[in-house]
């Protein structure tokens, strides 16, 4: 299965990802129309900066998710992709999973007191935040294959010294 | 050759096609590839809602109203569009104005006797020129008139007093020039601030808009458009309505005649010289020299049959429209040229010159030229040119391109096998003559409802959208509605390439145009020149006014940019918009972000200036819109 990565270092702060998001989960699906939307749509991704790094933030779909044990009115359920999505009709705003997700990444809907939440795009194979993201700030892919790159690169780290 | 899918969305210009299929197939990099290469393109630039004008900055507007609403000054949406929206009419504006002051300025030097290269080709122009602009031409010397005109061409730049641009006062159509007082008045007494829409100078307009889009100056969306609307008038009845009208003193009035267009121009027997940019100044010599027998023999000496000068974008559409030299492409095209392997040199100018030439070139034997002091390419050669040695220099460079031709490699070479012939050179003056004399027979053919109205289709082409696509498919359109469509530029370009400027095309034409076209051996598009010479259609459509004793918003009349690109093209299209010609746009320019200047643009406009934006991505439903615009103005004038 594919997870979403964030690779922080090479996040611009541009922002890009979370009008993708927003429009991703808009009517019209086009940042022209997506605009002008009433009610507004709203991006579930949030890129947090302090000035000289960012981070683009988008629910973890931990295992064992703290949320999932936290909501009590079972509006919180995983899907088949091992997603973990909100039924907003059960939703009764107690806040509960945003206290412990240890991400922050629950935030509330505009116009009612329910929570908002990254679904990891259920219409598209690839997430529209990795999609827009210009330098590659985020992907989707295998974590075996993650975890394989990662080890090739400690090789190639270690291997300089005695190449030279 | 199987034209890939991938190349057929990219243009539909046959000859294109096969370059393009051959580029993708040698991995030769095209404006498509880089383009591709920089999506995802950012949002908030598309929306117009980045604003980089002060080191706070880049400051951006959520669009989605979660994250900052100001900039950090506190500049909101609206002011950082419209600011964004007036700097880029700035710069349209520049381009276009800077080239007139070029003429200008060649003009005195021939009038004052500094120049020897350059004659004053049509006289007559001139006295027209000095008739309008009130000065006395009875039995006057031509080079002290010249000087005369040039003076106050020159002054219309650079003065300093409050009076409305002497060019813009004599060309204007009266009505139209007593609204934009109007205008200025009601805004002024509505906001409470005074606000200018006749422009004073055409420079002062242009730094007026870099002064008060400085940090902290002027922030109200109402009064930044009314600038930018001011400069534009100052561009489309100053500063390109010079370039066009002294060009035609220097070079002569564009004249009915025969040309030929498509990358098929190249001669495959030739050395091949593309000129490309947007000046006449040197193409006209490049044209001159290449013609003579010295060069003719000499690239003989070297094997080739002959020396073979094509045209591209607007120079391409200055020396076609006076001496019907073939014209290799549009802007799109540029890059295609030099991948046919047969080209020896092309020399460029100023304006919408791919700096990616310049590499490219590198990759075949093409000399890529540049000749101007305001335009440097990195790895291109330079080959200074000065309006008072401009023979020298453009012997200079035919004799550089004809002795590279000795280095071509004949199986590189590939030159696609279309061409079109097209009917151009339609000036005022030469429409005027097609029609006998006075407007009166166009005008009757409108009030008999044979011809229902005039679109003007100018501007570029951009990989956004299917190269001409567009331009053609709303150009058909139109016609089959009985719409007469004129236009300059790339547009041109694109309608000539593609058939639609032969006097035969009338029977794709509704009936009544039809017949009007083939009444008066005239195509139903008309090759009105390049972008300067979008002033050409002002002037059409202020003598159709004035003969009818009404305003240009009265007349049925649209004007449309459908594949624009540069920053040109808005300020055509703002001063088509001021000047009471409803204007569509493709794509959607950067300033949906602020929902108060779109207003402004789409609506507010409608009500001000008789004419307001809009934007429709598909060319039927925008011919369907334009029709209907006509339709209005028809019924408003009881036809
Ligand atoms: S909402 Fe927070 S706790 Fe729940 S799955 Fe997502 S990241 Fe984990
Ligand atoms: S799009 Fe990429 S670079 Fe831009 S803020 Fe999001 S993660 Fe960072
Ligand atoms: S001018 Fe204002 S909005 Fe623009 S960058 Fe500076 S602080 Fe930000």
């Amino acid at each position: 299965m594919k997870e979403l990565l964030i690779r922080a270092e090479r996040c611009l702060g541009c922002r890009s990802c979370e009008l993708a998001c927003a429009v991703e989960h808009s009517t019209g699906k086009s940042l022209l129309s997506a605009i002008n939307e009433k009610p507004q749509p709203q991006y579930r991704v949030h890129v947090t900066s302090d000035g000289n790094s960012s981070l683009p933030l988008q629910c973890r779909n931990c295992e064992d998710a703290p949320c999932l044990t936290a909501c009590l009115a079972g509006a919180l359920h995983r899907d088949a992709r091992g997603v973990v999505l909100c039924n907003s009709d059960l939703c009764i705003g107690c806040w509960m999973c945003l206290m412990v997700c240890p991400f922050g990444i629950i935030s509330q809907n505009h116009n009612e007191r329910r929570i908002v939440k990254c679904d990891r795009c259920p219409d598209r194979e690839i997430p529209a935040c990795v999609t827009a993201c210009p330098s590659g700030a985020l992907v989707y892919r295998e974590i075996n294959q993650e975890s394989r790159e990662k080890r090739q690169q400690v090789l190639k780290k270690l291997q300089t010294p005695s190449a030279k | 050759m199987k034209i890939s899918e991938k190349v057929k969305s990219q243009s539909v210009d046959p000859a294109s096609r096969e370059i393009l299929q051959l580029a993708a197939d040698q991995e030769i990099e095209t404006v498509w590839n880089r383009l591709e290469k920089q999506q995802p393109q950012c949002g908030f630039g598309e929306l117009g809602l980045c604003c980089r004008i002060c080191a706070m900055g880049p400051c951006r507007i959520d669009p989605f109203g979660e994250g900052a609403q100001k900039g950090a000054c506190g500049a909101t949406a609206d002011t950082i569009v419209a600011r964004h929206l007036v700097r880029m009419i700035a710069g349209g504006a520049a381009a276009h104005s800077d080239h007139g002051r070029r003429p200008a300025l060649l003009l005195k030097e021939i009038a004052e006797g500094h120049n020897q290269d350059y004659t004053i080709k049509d006289p007559k122009k001139l006295k027209a020129i000095a008739g309008r602009l009130g000065l006395n031409t009875e039995n006057r010397d031509i080079k002290e008139l010249a000087l005369e005109v040039a003076t106050i061409a020159l002054n219309d730049f650079g003065k300093q007093d409050e009076n409305t641009l002497a060019f813009v006062k004599a060309y204007a159509p009266k009505k139209r020039l007593a609204r934009w007082q109007k205008i200025a008045d009601d805004l002024s007494a509505l906001s409470e601030k005074t606000i200018g829409i006749l422009p004073r100078g055409i420079d002062r307009e242009i730094v007026d808009i870099m002064h008060r889009t400085h940090f902290g100056v002027d922030h109200g969306p109402l009064s930044l458009i009314a600038q930018g609307v001011r400069a534009a008038i100052g561009d489309g009845w100053g500063g390109s309505l010079i370039a066009t009208e002294l060009q035609d003193v220097i070079f002569g009035t564009p004249k009915i005649r025969e040309a030929t267009a498509n990358l098929g121009v190249l001669d495959k027997e030739q050395v091949n010289i593309v000129v490309h940019g947007h000046e006449p100044v040197l193409s006209e010599k490049i044209v001159e020299l290449a013609a003579t027998e010295k060069m003719q023999e000499l690239a003989r000496a070297q094997g080739a049959k002959g020396v073979n000068v094509v045209g591209m974008c607007c120079t391409g559409n200055e020396i076609l429209m006076r001496h019907g030299v073939p014209i290799a492409g549009n802007e799109l095209q540029q890059e295609l040229a030099i991948i046919t392997g047969a080209v020896e040199l092309m020399s460029v100018d100023v304006q919408c010159i791919f700096p990616a030439l310049a590499e490219l070139s590198q990759c075949f034997h093409t000399h890529f030229v540049a000749t101007s002091d305001q335009a440097a390419f990195p790895g291109s050669i330079h080959i200074q040119f000065e309006e008072d040695k401009a023979n020298l220099c453009a012997e200079r460079i035919v004799t550089m391109a004809v002795k590279n031709f000795i280095n071509r490699k004949p199986e590189r070479v590939q030159i696609p096998a279309f061409t079109s012939q097209a009917m151009v050179g339609f000036s005022v003056e030469a429409i005027l003559e097609a029609l006998g004399g006075t407007p009166e027979p166009l005008l009757d053919a409108i009030k008999s409802g044979a011809i229902k109205g005039v679109v003007g289709i100018v501007g570029c082409n951009n990989p956004k959208v299917t190269h001409d696509y567009y331009h053609i498919e709303l150009a058909k359109a139109l016609i089959a509605k009985d719409i007469l469509v004129i236009g300059s530029g790339c547009w041109a370009i694109a309608a000539a390439k593609a058939g639609l400027m032969q006097v035969e095309t009338a029977k794709d034409a509704g009936p009544g145009l039809q017949q009007v076209c083939e009444a008066l051996k005239i195509p139903p598009c008309l090759h009105m020149g390049s972008c300067v010479d979008c002033s050409r259609m002002l002037v059409l459509a202020g003598a159709l006014a004035d003969t009818l004793g009404v305003d240009i918003d009265d007349l049925p009349l649209v004007g449309s940019a459908p594949e624009w690109l540069t920053e040109k093209a808005i300020s055509i299209g703002t001063f088509f918009v001021a000047s009471g010609v409803s204007v569509h746009l493709w794509p959607m320019p950067p300033i949906a972000g602020g929902a108060q200047v779109t207003e402004i643009l789409t609506e507010t406009a409608e009500e001000v200036f008789g004419g307001a934006f809009f934007v429709e991505e598909d060319p039927l439903k925008a011919a369907e819109k334009m029709a209907e615009i006509i339709a209005g103005k028809r019924l408003a004038l009881g036809l």
